[in-house]
Parts: structure tokens; C-alpha cells; sequence
């Protein structure tokens, strides 16, 4: 191996089609992806899209294995909203929960599938086709079976993660994307958990259920849709699990309970038979009679007889207490408790552990998705969901599609010395920055309190710039991350539902949750954008040890722009005006609009400008206005009419009198009650 | 026994006021003439009011006679109404009742008389004796000239207290001569009821009375001015007095104790004291920033000099006493301590409020910290009203809010999508508007760009379209447009070009017609040429282009050729621009004495061609030779050309004239332009018929509009000083160059300065933060949360706020988001209060 790394780069492709592999050859890859899942093909796509030196590693034969058998039913549970009356193209993907982001227009999953709720077979082809109509690099019916390091301190990463397939191939990457999602079933260990079946391997044929008593083990989506499917022909069913069932319109998070599977909750709760039990799992036996029936019993009774395990035999809880709840025989027990990340291939070296007792599903990673153990390894996709686990939509392809995005971003700044997009803007346009990227971007919709929007400011303010989306957790190493400078002050912008809104028990329909007015903004209960002002760049100590249930370090201010019915930020007087108070005190500026004609008057009598007037009309680009505009103005009393001015003299209003702002002259008649103020529907 | 009489003689209604008066402690003694004059003593001023006794209407006046007893006894005074019996033959005694008058006498000298609507209040009556009587302690003036005279007299001697009232026998005049009463022979006492006075020595605000306070006692030089301190509080004899003394105290104390134990008289007035902060080795340079800030803050604070001595420091006081003072100091410290960096000590008035330690870096923090904090106590006491923040004082935003319901003729512009966009501009030649329909300024503009459609509406061969950036994004982020509005034209087999005008409808209009033309266009013969520069060629264009412009080139020019080009580009929608590269370019060489490659620059209001030779002139700067033919020498101002000629940053010489300009003084003016004695300016002129705002600006330097025309120089670009020129002089070329030449020696006075003020927020913001904060401190305490919390949340805040004051470290900028906490505090409870009484 004469060869320097860096010459096997261009080789790689060319050598491992030509040659047999021999042992210890093996391809280089700049980046390689496990798996071509969602999550997978949409790095693919980035990747694709800059240039890079990449390759996808698919054990099937195809994109999206997951969703040829997943979930059983296949009906997905991500909605697929066609239409939205908008015709903003990234607004719209606020309430497209399928599709990956790329440029391509007909990459959209509306024209995959009618359904409100799709068929997973419409993902299965929806994926394929991005896949193949992008070009992606996928190697199919690759199963990576073993990775491993190797230190090598030319590498981007002073080691190489070198990937071993189920053939013996060997391949060599500098970054390694793990996109495999959550592939293994989880599996509860108690006397008796032989007898229950799977969810990935149950019939999903109801006729095979008819006249049972099923019992679930469970009380996520998989649980209540495998209820749903039985619930017309079972005896009854009951449906167990350690924690109360968490409703996702609660707890604003998706991957709890959707209200499309809560069937069994309406039938429950009407006293049709079937029941929710709450008990953890590991307490319980399940005891087979000779019937071939299922009895529920308590682990340390096994202990304690020590006997063989004939029903008969074994003391059973209603022995005792005779009206135990589940003292019927089952026919049935069903197993829907969810899955776990596959940490199997990956050597002791990369030093993958799995997270805390909370989200033991998922391995470790920072909230750059970069594993703590190990740089240059990356978790994208559903496995990379520990980072806003129950908070957040990361573990959902609506979600994940713009963390991958802000992962690439590091990327194409870490190896490739791409800053992180931003646009650059004059401080007069910040207000509009704003406005407009609340009213639209998706990501900050759909990732909220995960992924916010970063406004760097100039020296002296006087411009800035823009970065969007970027992971709001990793805010002390902006600028290393980035490439960008926030030597003189930022803007966080976030989407936060109420501090105390959400939650498992939580009456989220409560009166007057609503609120109106902008001096309330504060008490928001539902999505709403927040923006945090910092002086300086917060230190990695300040976000790490921030305010209990703070999204971030505290701000030097803050500003809340009030909820709204339409998520439609654009009042004038109810969401704009407040915004541009907050930005000119934090700013110390004045950053109202102005006509030339006032521009003009200030020009010539004052020896400073506001920045509207500097950037506008001084470039001669001022805005004049029209007559019906003008009139409009001076019923106001914020414009003067000059030409009617006589000799008699009036105090003069156009002074910005920031002094004593309550003797400016604000004409009569000017309130507005624009009454933003929507009233509880 | 007059008064038993008099009794008798009157009707019944005047017999009840009569007891009333009586019942005031000191009535006003009724006697007769004769009786009267047999009183008075001699040195001694006394007040007469004659009347006859059955009048009616001299109740009101005696009604305030009756009140101004006792004031007027306090100044030793005496008051006494005087019977005009029928038979009397006094001649105090008018003839008829209503030429009843009062007198003022010292001894038996008569002083002055009144007529009674004179005496209309008690505080008229007060204010004009007492000026009769200080007639030679305060002088009334009229004159600015007076002004300056008496200033003149007392420089080196004695300090000035000039006021100005709106008119005699005003509260305000009432209580300046109380003052001069008092202060009459420390302080010469000027006063005047002239606006124009007072606007001559730069006040603002005119609305009301002003007192200043004129430091003349320690000047020496006669040509310096008096340095002047503007009384800010109302006048009222109390607010004088304080305000005096203030003055009078010493400038600059220095001080080597402890801050709180220090006493000055600004303290007794309610005054905050700064102390300047120094050490030995600075204590030159800090003694003079002292200086400078107890001038700016006189009679608003009180200013010393701390010197950080270590006897100071060491100095141990009783714990007991200091510990809540200094809430961050360790307990077991004996001694007071300032803080390592402190630079200022601020003491507030009130007793029990501890000190505050402040690091600031310049004179204008410390000035701006203190009125802030006076400010805001101020705020605190009088119940002025929060502004209300809900209420829009952006008039672009307004404006459009207000005109929404308005049905524009949106038809008149093609409306495009992400599907049609690219097929139309494609197509046809576009002009397409990107703006977003949320967007006030984009709003506003579309008014003018749909006048635009509708004035070329089947005229012109451009297709003017619109796209809404709020739908389609998608569209405008591609077009590279991400501020809004954004005009772009599209021409086939042409890069779009943006539209970088005035977003107004005569521009915009001016730019899509002259694109008409694709420029620089070519020319092919010599006969085009001269219908070109005569202005035949495009008559329809000539309107939107004053100057025509010809490059001229032999063929083998390529470079040149290039380069001109690529300006003719850049300067598309701003001038006419061709091109002429024949074989017989020589004779057009010839003809305008030109050597190639050359510029022709035909104006078409003088008919001038002009050459330029252009060898090896970059792109660029044949940009600037263009642009700076298109500027005239002595252009007439506008809301749209100002910018191009603020651009050089010289002053501006305006000539303000309602209407045309006198050709006279353009001929004056244009004179002195040719002889290079406005070099340093840009001469201009402004027609307040076209450019109406002009009387505003007239407003700002005069504060009247004055007579017109006019002649101003506006240095905006250093100092903003504005000079007039002497409206007594006629606009006549030897009178401006001596007026020009005086400027330079600096012997005008300036009539206003420019205000240098920041554009600050015009209205503070919702200080969410602390209402959080007072919400989860509120959690902490363990009560329930719901509705009713409100008021105890307030009740933290204001702890909470207190808490800050006594370690109020934080820079200067975050008072004001505390500033807010404040205001926003007082508000809250107000509206809370509300709804939960009816609950």
C-alpha cells in the first residue's frame, strides 16, 4: 500500500470495479451513508447536489425497506395536505409531512397519493423515484455487517471508518452517515414473553382475530393500530403498558398517540369491553394452560413456586384478590413495543454507546448529530431523535429532511470551507428578515426548539446577516461551525408552543388558552416565534447550564410575536409593529419606513438620518408616495401637508422626539383597533 | 363711619360680598380719598384702587384686589380701595365707572396707573407692581441688540437672568418678579415678551415661558459670550428660587469623604449629586471632565470631584449604618470601598436610596445616565400617560393600512405565478414587480407602479407584471430578489436589469421608456447623428433624458468600444446613450473638434454639444463623466434629485423661492459659479410651489416662514450650521461674495444648528423578559397559579425592581430595557386592577 490515501480517492470507484477485491483493497469514499431510508437518500440528495464524493449502502434491494413492511397496516400516519389555499411552496411543506427536500418540483409527495393518510407502498415508490430521478449513488444488497476505525492522521478526521460488507468488501470513508434508522424490535425480557407475538410478524388479517380476547402489550402508535385493525371482531381487547398513554394533540409531539389511531380510547372510555391497563411490564409473567390460553400473573410468583410452569400449578394474582383486572383468559398476546437502533456492527472503537435510561433506543450524539464518542460519525434520521426525543419532529421524516440539511451545512464547513448559507441584508430589511421567514420556512416551523434561524449582526448594526435553520443547542460554536462572526450581537428566531401548554395531562382546550393581545405575546400558548436577543455570543457554559425549560441561555431581551389562529404573522399593528419596538430598542435605532418627502425634510434639517432614509433615499432609491397615500397620511397626522402650510406656526411633529415620546402629536382619530384580538372559536 | 355709609348706599348683593371679603384675614380697607392720601408715608408704595361704590363690574376687580392683599403686604405694599363720593373732585376719580383705574403711589408720588382690565388676576396685579416698582432691577427689552447691550454691560461683573414671557401679567411674569424681588440686586433681571428674541438665541420650544440663566460674572473678554443654562422646570417662584441657587452654588466641589455623608444645597433641592471619580495621578484631566459634565448638568445634578484618596478609604464607619448601603460588599469589611473601576458615583436624592457605582466611558454617557434617571423620577411623580405602543407611527405602514379597502386597478399588470413566470418573461419584454403582499413598502409602491401601467397602458411595447414574493417565494429567491420591492427588466436575449430608481411613479416611468431604446444604441449615418443630437432622433425620449450621449469611434476602437458599452449598459433607464463607429467618424471628429475615441454630450435645454475625449477611460469613469453632465450647475432642489446632489457632501447654498426663481439672482449666483467662488458649495434653489415641504425646512431655520426668496447655507456635513443670508440685502453677486467671505472669516452668525440627534426607537418595547420573570418568581413563592396572579406578580416585579437598583451595574443600555420594565409595571397594574374588581 504504497499509495497515499489521498491518491485511492479518485482511484477508488475505478480500482474496486476493475480488480477482484483483494484482501485489504478497499474503496475510498469522502462520505458514506448506512442505509437508503428517507434519511439516507435526503443526505444522498445534499450530497448529490454540492458535488461530493459519496456512496449509499443499502442491504436491500431497494430505497426504503422499512416502509415495504412498516407499519404493518400500512397506513402511514404523516399527513399529506394537498392543499393548504397557499401557494407558497415552503409554507406548504409545513403541512407535507412525506416528502424530501430537494429542488426538483415533482419530488413532491402530494403527487404520490390522494390520501390524507397514505399508503406506505406510495412512500416505497415515492422514494425510489427520488432516488433514481436525482441520480443517487446507491449501492444495493450491501449489507454492512462490521465498522471499524483505523487512526490515520492525514484523514479529515485522523481516522478512517473502514466498512466491511457481507461480502468481505472492504470499504475506507472519511465521514460515515449512519441513517439506519430503528431496525431491531424492542424486546421486554419477562417469565412468559416467548408466548407473545410481534408486532413485525402478527397477522394484520382481522379475520384471523374473530370472537378473541387479545391482549397488547404496549401503548404507542403500533399498539393502538394494530388495536385498531381487530377492534370490530375481538371479544375484547386490553391493552397494557407501564406509563399512561400520552395523546399527541396533548403533548404537541407526534410520536405520541395520533388521534387517527385512538379508536380503542373512544371505545374504552364508552364501556364497549375494552381496556387500557397500566403496569410495567417486567413485573409480569404470562402463563400458557393447557388450553393453549394465556394467564397474566406477577414475575415473583414464578419465584416463589419455582414449579413447572402448568397454569394449574401457579398461583395466579385473583388467587387472592378476585377481582384482578385481567383475570380472563387470553387467546392472544400481541407484542407493539417499539424498536431499537441496531448498534450490533459497529466496533468498541467508535465508542457508540447507546443514550440515558430516557432514550436508551438511540445512541449518544450531540446536538450537531455528531457522535460523542467518535468525530466525523454521524446519526442522521430516526436514530438521531435523542436530540429533541419527545420534544420535537427529528425523529420523523418531516423533521429529519432539515436536520440532515443542517448536518450537510457543517459539513461543507468543516471539510470543504463553505461558510453556512446566509443572505446579507441592510438593518432596514430586518423586520421584513423576519416576517417573512416566520410566515414560511418550514423547518423552523416543523423543527421548532431544535433548529432557529441566526441573525448575525454588523458592526454598528447597520447590516446583517441571515443564517436559517441552524441546531439552536450548538449556539456557543456558531462560529466554528458556521464560519460566520457574531462579534456584535445576534438574533436567535424560534417557534416555542406555551411553557406550561403541552403536556400528557394537560387540558390543552382549556378557556381562554387563546390569547390576542401583543402586550400578552408573552403567554402564548400555541406555536408561536420567539426571538432572543444576545449581546454576545452565549459560552458553552451558559447554554449548558440555561434556565430549567428555556430553549436557550437567557437573552438580553426577548420578544414574542402572539400566537396566531391563522399562523399568519402579518398584522400590521398586531405582529409587525411590536416586532420592529423590540428590534429598534435592542438595536437603539430608529427603524421605521419613511417617505422621500420626509427623508427629504430630514436631510435638510438634521444632521443625522434614519437608516431608511441612509439606505433608501440617500442611494436614491426613495419610496414617494402617491396622492391617495399622502392624503391618507395627513388624516393620520403623520405626514404634513406642506402646501396648505401658512405662516401660522405649529409645534413641529416631525421631530423623532424619542425624549418624550408622549407629547408627540399623534393625530386624532388615529387609534386603530385592528383587534388582532381573535375571539375563542 | 364711611363704612356704615357705604353700607347704606349700596344694593344687597354687594353687601354679601362685602361680608365675605371680611371674613378674609386681611380686608382690604375702604377709605376715602381724602382719608387715603393723609396714609401714605413716604418711601413707602401703596396700591389705589378708585371706585365708585354702586358699580357693579368692579366686583371682579375687587374680588382679585382682595386676594392680592396679602402677597403684596409681604413685599410691603399696601392695598386700599378708594370711594369716589359723588361730590369728590379727585382727579383719581374717573368721570365714568368703567375709566375707573387703580394707582400706584411711593409716598405720595404717583407711580403708575391701571386700568383695570390690566388688573384682570390676582397674579397680573402682583406682577405689574412689583415690575413698576423693579423697573430699574429688570430692564424690558425687544431687541436682540438690547440684549447683547445689556450682556455687554454686566460681562466681568455680574451674571444675567433673562426671560421670556408670553405676555405681562402671566403666572410666569408674576413669578420672575417675585424672584428679581429677591434676587433683584445679585443678578441683572432682563425680560421680554418677543418671540423673535427668544427664538434668536436658539430656544425651540416657544410655546411657553423660558428662564435663562446668563454666566457673565466671570468673563473677561468682551467679545465672548455668556455662557447660558436653560431653566428646564415650569416657572414658578419656587422652581426660580431652586433653580438660583443651584446656580449659585459652586460649579465644581471637590470632595475627599464619604459620598453618602456629603451634603450640598442640590440635595436640599431634590437634585441627584455625580461624583468624578479620581486618583491622584489624573486628577488634572479628571477635574477637568468635571468641568465639562457640571456645566451640562447644571441645574439638573450636582457635580464633585471624589478624590480616592486612601484616608478616605480607610475611614471606618459604623457597619451598622453602611451595610444596607453597600449590599455587595463582604461583611466583614470595616472600610467603605468603591468599587475597582467605578469612575462615577451617583447619589439620588431621596435619603434611604444607597449609592450607585458606575463604570462610564465618556462625558455623553454620564450626562445621558443622569437625565434618565431624573427623567424618570420625573415620570414617576407627574402621571403622564405610557404612550401607547399598539399605535403605529410608521406612516409608510399607515398610510397602507389605511388605504387597503381601496380597489387598485390591479388588471392594468399581468399577475404572475411560479408556472407562468419564466414563459412570459421569455416572451416579451417585462418589467416584473417582485413585493410581498404583507410588506408596507412594496404596497405602497405598487400604488405607483400600477399609475405607471395605467399611464402607458397600449402604449407601450413592455409588459408590466407583478409577482406576490409572499405566494411565490420560490420564484423571487431564484431571481436573486430577497428584499422587496425589487423592479427588474427582462429583455430577450439581455441579463435582467434591476431597476435602482426612486420607487415612485415619474422615475420608474422615465426608466421603462427610456429602455424602450436598447442603449447604447447604434448609429449608422451622419445624418442620424445630428437628428440624434438635436434631439429629433427620439423626440418622444428626449422629455426623460436631458443629455444625449454620443461615443464616438473609428471601427478599429474595439476597446474603447467595450468600454463604453458596458457604461451605456450600467447607465440603461438613466440617459440616452449611442454609439458611432463608422468610417467616417473623422468627420464628426472634425465637427466638434473631438479626437477619438470621443464623447458627445448634447444637452437640450442650451442646445450645447459638449467633447470628451475618452483614450483609455475605463468603464467606470465614463459612468462618472456621464453622471456628472447630467448634474446642472444651479439645479432647481427636488424631493428626487436632492440625493445626487447631497452626494459630494459640500454645502448646500439653497435660493428658497415661492414660485419661479428671479432670473436676476440665477444670473448672480451663476456668476459667482463662473469665477469659482461657490467651488466649495452646491449652489441650488428651491421652488416651494413644486417642492412644497420646503416651507418645513423654512420652518425648522426660521421658525416662522420668512419672507422669500431666501439665500441659506446648509452645512449639514460638519457641524449643521445654517447661515442666512441678510434678508435686508439684496441677491446681488458683490453682496454674496462678501457675505461668502465673511462665512469663511467666520463672522456670520450661524441662525440655527441642525439637530445632531440620534434616530433612537421612537417608543419603547414590551419587555417580555421581566414579565416572565416576575411570572416564574411568582411560581417560586408557591402560589397557585390562575388568572388572579397578576397582581401579586406586580408586586414581585416591583421588588424585584427595587432589588436592582441597589446594584445597578449593568452598562447604560440595559436601563432602558428597565426603563421599560418600569413603565410597563405601572400600566399592568392599572389594567389588571380593572377586571378583577368585578370578578
Amino acid at each position: 500500500m504504497g499509495l497515499s490515501a489521498a491518491l485511492w480517492g479518485p482511484l477508488g470507484l475505478l480500482l474496486s470495479l476493475a480488480l477482484p477485491p483483494a484482501v485489504g483493497a478497499h474503496t475510498h469514499r469522502d462520505y458514506c451513508v448506512l442505509g437508503a431510508g428517507p434519511a439516507g437518500l435526503q443526505v444522498a440528495a445534499f450530497l448529490h447536489h454540492a458535488g461530493r464524493d459519496y456512496e449509499v449502502f443499502e442491504r436491500t434491494p431497494a430505497p426504503g425497506s422499512f416502509f415495504m413492511r412498516y407499519p404493518r397496516h400500512r397506513k402511514l400516519i404523516s399527513i399529506n395536505k394537498r392543499y393548504t389555499g397557499k401557494n407558497n411552496a415552503e409554507f406548504n411543506l409545513r403541512h407535507d409531512w412525506n416528502s424530501l427536500l430537494s429542488h426538483d418540483p415533482r419530488l413532491v409527495f402530494r403527487h404520490y397519493s390522494r390520501a390524507y393518510f397514505p399508503d406506505a407502498g406510495d412512500m416505497v415508490r415515492y422514494l425510489r423515484d427520488f432516488a433514481d430521478r436525482l441520480g443517487l449513488h446507491v449501492r444495493y444488497n450491501t449489507n454492512i455487517v462490521h465498522v471499524t476505525l483505523k487512526k490515520d492522521w492525514q484523514a479529515w478526521n485522523s481516522h478512517y471508518f473502514i466498512l466491511t460488507n457481507q461480502k468481505g468488501q472492504v470499504y475506507q470513508c472519511s465521514v460515515l452517515l449512519v441513517a439506519t434508522g430503528l431496525s431491531v424490535p424492542n424486546l421486554v425480557d419477562f417469565p412468559g414473553s416467548e408466548y407473545a407475538e410481534g408486532y413485525e410478524s402478527v397477522s394484520v388479517d382481522p379475520e384471523d382475530f374473530v370472537g378473541q380476547n387479545v391482549l397488547i402489550l404496549g401503548r404507542g402508535n403500533s399498539a393502538f393500530e394494530t388495536a385498531e385493525n381487530i377492534l370490530g371482531v375481538t371479544n375484547f381487547i386490553h391493552m397494557l403498558s407501564r406509563s399512561r398513554v400520552r395523546l399527541s394533540w396533548a403533548t404537541h409531539y407526534v410520536g405520541d398517540l395520533r388521534a387517527i389511531n385512538n379508536g380503542l380510547l373512544d371505545t374504552y372510555q364508552l364501556k364497549s369491553l375494552d381496556g387500557l391497563l397500566e403496569s410495567d411490564l417486567r413485573d409480569l409473567a404470562i402463563v400458557k394452560d393447557a388450553k393453549g390460553k394465556f394467564h397474566i400473573t406477577l414475575g415473583f410468583f414464578l419465584e416463589e413456586t419455582n414449579a413447572s410452569r402448568s397454569a394449574d400449578a401457579i398461583p395466579l394474582p385473583q388467587d387472592d384478590n378476585d377481582n384482578f383486572a385481567m383475570r380472563v383468559a387470553y387467546d392472544r398476546v400481541i407484542r407493539c413495543l417499539g424498536w431499537k437502533f441496531d448498534f450490533s456492527i459497529f466496533n468498541q472503537s467508535l465508542r457508540l454507546s447507546s443514550g440515558s435510561e430516557f432514550s436508551k433506543k438511540y445512541p449518544l450524539i450531540r446536538a450537531s448529530y455528531e457522535s460523542k464518542g467518535t468525530r466525523g460519525l454521524f446519526i442522521l434520521g430516526t436514530a438521531s431523535h435523542s436530540v429533541d426525543y419527545r420534544k420535537s419532529a427529528g425523529g420523523f421524516i418531516h423533521g429529519f429532511r432539515y436536520t440532515v440539511r443542517a448536518v450537510h451545512r457543517l459539513l461543507e464547513h468543516r471539510h470543504h470551507g463553505i461558510p453556512w448559507p446566509c443572505t446579507e441584508h441592510p438593518t432596514t430589511q430586518l423586520t421584513n428578515s423576519i416576517i417573512r421567514r416566520v410566515n414560511e420556512a418550514s423547518g423552523l416551523y416543523q423543527m421548532f426548539g431544535v433548529l432557529a434561524d441566526v441573525i448575525l449582526l454588523k458592526e454598528n448594526a447597520t447590516a446583517f446577516e441571515y443564517l436559517e435553520e441552524f441546531p439552536m443547542q450548538m449556539l456557543a460554536q456558531l462560529e466554528t461551525l458556521t464560519g460566520r462572526t457574531a462579534k456584535h450581537g445576534l438574533f436567535i428566531i424560534n417557534m416555542e408552543y406555551g411553557k406550561n401548554f403541552s403536556g400528557p395531562d394537560k387540558d390543552v382546550f382549556f378557556h381562554d388558552r387563546s390569547v390576542g393581545h401583543t402586550e400578552d405575546a408573552w403567554q402564548s400558548n400555541f406555536l408561536h416565534p420567539v426571538i432572543y436577543y444576545y449581546r454576545h455570543l452565549p459560552t458553552e457554559q451558559e447554554v449548558r447550564f440555561r434556565p430549567a425549560h428555556w430553549p436557550l441561555p437567557r437573552p438580553t431581551a426577548i420578544h414574542h410575536i402572539v400566537e396566531d389562529f391563522l399562523t399568519d404573522w402579518t398584522a400590521p399593528v398586531g405582529h409587525i409593529l411590536p416586532l420592529r419596538r423590540f428590534l429598534e430598542n435592542c438595536l437603539d435605532t430608529d427603524l421605521r419606513s419613511f417617505y422621500a418627502e420626509s427623508c427629504f425634510l430630514f436631510t435638510l434639517t438634521r444632521q443625522k438620518l434614519p437608516p431608511f432614509c441612509q439606505q433608501g433615499y440617500l442611494r436614491k432609491q426613495g419610496l414617494v408616495y402617491t396622492k391617495s397615500l399622502q392624503q391618507h397620511g395627513v388624516e393620520s397626522g403623520l405626514l404634513r401637508d406642506y402646501a396648505t402650510m401658512g405662516q401660522v406656526l405649529e409645534d413641529s411633529s416631525r421631530q423623532p422626539g424619542d425624549q418624550e415620546p408622549v407629547n408627540q402629536p399623534l393625530g386624532t382619530g388615529h387609534l386603530i383597533h385592528l383587534d388582532s384580538n381573535k375571539e375563542e372559536l | 363711619m364711611s363704612s356704615d355709609f357705604h353700607v347704606f348706599r349700596v344694593g344687597v348683593s354687594f353687601v354679601i360680598m362685602c361680608i365675605l371679603y371680611k371674613s378674609a384675614e386681611d380686608p382690604l380697607p375702604e377709605l376715602s380719598p381724602q382719608k387715603y392720601f393723609s396714609t401714605l408715608q413716604p418711601g413707602k408704595a401703596s396700591l389705589a384702587y378708585f371706585c365708585h361704590a354702586d358699580s357693579p363690574s368692579t366686583s371682579v376687580v375687587l374680588e382679585q384686589l382682595n386676594e392680592a392683599v396679602r402677597p403684596l403686604q409681604d413685599y410691603g405694599i399696601s392695598v386700599a380701595k378708594v370711594h369716589c363720593v359723588k361730590e369728590e373732585t379727585s382727579r383719581y376719580c374717573g368721570k365714568e365707572e368703567d375709566l375707573m383705574k387703580a394707582y400706584l403711589f411711593r409716598g405720595n408720588i404717583l407711580l403708575r396707573e391701571f386700568p383695570t382690565d390690566t388688573l384682570f388676576d390676582v397674579n397680573a396685579i402682583v406682577a405689574h407692581v412689583l415690575f413698576t416698582l423693579l423697573f430699574n432691577e429688570v430692564k424690558y427689552i425687544s431687541t436682540l441688540e438690547d440684549l447683547q447691550n445689556i450682556e455687554n454691560t454686566v460681562k466681568g461683573k455680574a451674571n444675567m437672568i433673562f426671560s421670556y414671557v408670553r405676555a405681562i401679567g402671566t403666572p410666569e411674569h408674576r413669578a420672575i418678579m417675585e424672584a428679581a424681588f429677591v434676587y433683584g440686586t445679585a443678578y441683572q433681571f432682563v425680560l421680554t415678551t418677543e418671540i423673535a428674541l427668544l427664538e434668536s438665541i436658539g430656544s425651540e420650544d416657544i410655546e411657553r415661558a423660558h428662564l435663562y440663566f446668563f454666566h457673565c460674572n466671570l468673563i473677561s473678554d468682551l467679545t465672548q459670550q455668556c455662557r447660558r443654562t436653560l431653566m428646564r422646570q415650569p416657572l414658578t417662584t419656587l422652581n426660580i428660587h431652586a433653580f438660583v441657587k443651584t446656580m449659585k452654588a459652586p460649579l465644581l466641589t471637590e470632595v475627599a469623604e464619604d459620598p453618602q455623608q456629603v451634603s450640598t444645597v442640590h440635595l436640599q433641592l431634590g437634585l441627584p449629586l455625580v461624583f468624578i471619580v479620581s486618583q491622584k495621578a489624573t486628577y488634572e484631566a479628571d477635574r477637568r471632565t468635571a468641568e465639562w459634565v457640571a456645566w451640562r448638568l447644571l441645574g439638573k445634578a450636582g457635580v464633585l470631584l471624589l478624590l480616592r484618596l486612601t484616608s478616605w478609604m480607610t475611614v471606618t464607619l459604623q457597619i451598622s449604618n453602611i451595610k444596607h448601603l453597600f449590599p455587595f460588599r463582604k461583611r466583614d469589611s470595616l472600610e467603605v470601598n468603591i468599587p475597582q473601576h467605578t469612575n462615577v458615583v451617583f447619589r439620588r436624592a431621596e435619603k434611604e436610596v444607597p449609592l450607585e457605582f458606575l463604570v462610564l466611558t465618556d462625558i455623553d454617557s454620564i450626562i445621558s445616565y443622569v437625565e434618565d434617571n431624573v427623567e424618570m423620577e420625573e415620570n414617576k411623580d407627574s402621571d403622564v400617560e405610557d404612550p401607547d405602543l399598539d399605535i403605529q407611527d410608521d406612516e409608510v405602514a399607515e398610510t397602507v393600512y389605511r388605504d387597503r379597502k381601496r380597489q387598485l386597478p390591479l388588471e392594468v399588470t399581468m399577475e404572475l405565478t411560479e408556472e407562468t413566470f419564466h414563459a412570459t418573461v421569455m416572451a416579451s419584454d417585462s418589467i416584473v414587480l417582485f413585493y410581498a403582499g404583507w410588506q408596507a413598502v412594496s404596497m405602497a409602491f405598487l400604488q405607483s407602479y400600477i399609475d405607471v401601467a395605467v399611464k402607458l397602458k397600449g402604449t407601450s411595447t413592455m409588459l408590466l407584471t407583478r409577482i406576490n414574493c409572499a405566494d411565490w417565494s420560490g420564484v423571487c429567491t431564484k431571481q436573486n430578489v430577497t428584499e422587496f420591492p425589487a423592479v427588474k427588466m427582462y429583455k430577450k436575449g439581455e441579463n435582467p436589469v434591476s431597476y435602482a430608481g426612486m420607487l415612485g411613479t415619474e422615475d420608474l416611468l422615465k426608466f421603462i421608456q427610456l429602455n424602450r431604446i436598447s442603449c447604447p444604441v447604434s448609429i449608422t449615418s451622419i445624418q442620424e447623428v445630428e437628428e440624434y443630437l438635436n434631439g429629433e432622433l427620439y423626440e418622444d425620449l428626449v422629455t426623460y433624458s436631458s443629455v444625449s450621449v454620443l461615443g464616438l469611434f473609428s471601427p478599429a476602437m474595439t476597446t474603447a468600444k467595450e468600454d463604453f458599452t458596458e457604461a451605456g449598459n450600467y447607465l440603461k433607464g438613466c440617459v440616452l446613450t449611442g454609439i458611432y463607429s463608422e468610417e467616417d467618424v473623422w468627420i464628426l471628429a472634425n465637427k466638434h473638434a473631438a479626437t477619438l475615441p470621443a464623447l458627445l454630450l448634447a444637452k437640450h435645454k442650451d442646445g450645447k454639444i459638449e467633447s470628451i475625449p475618452l483614450a483609455g477611460t475605463p468603464a467606470q469613469d465614463i459612468v462618472q463623466i456621464i453622471t456628472n453632465a447630467l448634474q446642472e450647475t444651479f439645479p432647481e432642489i427636488t424631493v428626487e434629485n436632492l440625493p445626487t446632489y447631497f452626494k459630494p457632501q459640500k454645502p448646500l447654498l439653497i435660493l428658497f423661492s415661492d414660485g419661479s426663481i428671479n432670473p436676476q439672482h440665477r444670473e448672480a449666483i451663476l456668476t459667482l459659479v463662473a469665477q469659482k467662488h461657490l467651488d466649495s458649495f452646491t449652489p441650488c434653489w428651491l421652488n416651494l410651489k413644486n417642492t412644497p415641504v420646503g416651507r418645513g425646512i423654512l420652518q425648522v431655520y426660521f421658525g416662522l416662514l420668512p419672507p422669500l426668496p431666501l439665500l441659506v447655507l446648509v452645512n449639514q456635513h460638519s457641524g449643521g450650521h445654517v447661515f442666512a443670508f441678510p434678508s435686508d440685502q439684496s441677491i446681488t453677486e458683490q453682496n454674496l461674495a462678501l457675505w461668502l467671505k465673511k462665512l469663511e472669516a467666520g463672522l456670520e452668525n450661524h441662525i440655527t444648528i441642525l439637530s445632531a440627534q440620534e434616530w433612537k426607537p421612537p417608543l419603547p418595547a414590551y419587555n417580555f423578559l421581566s414579565m416572565m420573570d416576575a411570572a416564574t418568581s411568582q411560581h417560586a413563592t408557591g402560589k397557585a397559579p390562575g388568572r388572579m396572579k397578576e397582581i401579586d406578580v406586580q408586586e414581585n416585579d416591583k421588588e424585584r425592581h427595587e432589588d436592582k437598583l441597589t446594584v445597578k451595574k449593568e452598562p447604560v443600555e440595559t436601563l432602558r430595557i428597565k426603563h421599560w420594565n418600569r413603565n410597563n409595571w405601572f400600566k399592568e397594574t392599572e389594567k389588571s386592577l380593572k377586571p378583577h374588581t368585578e370578578l
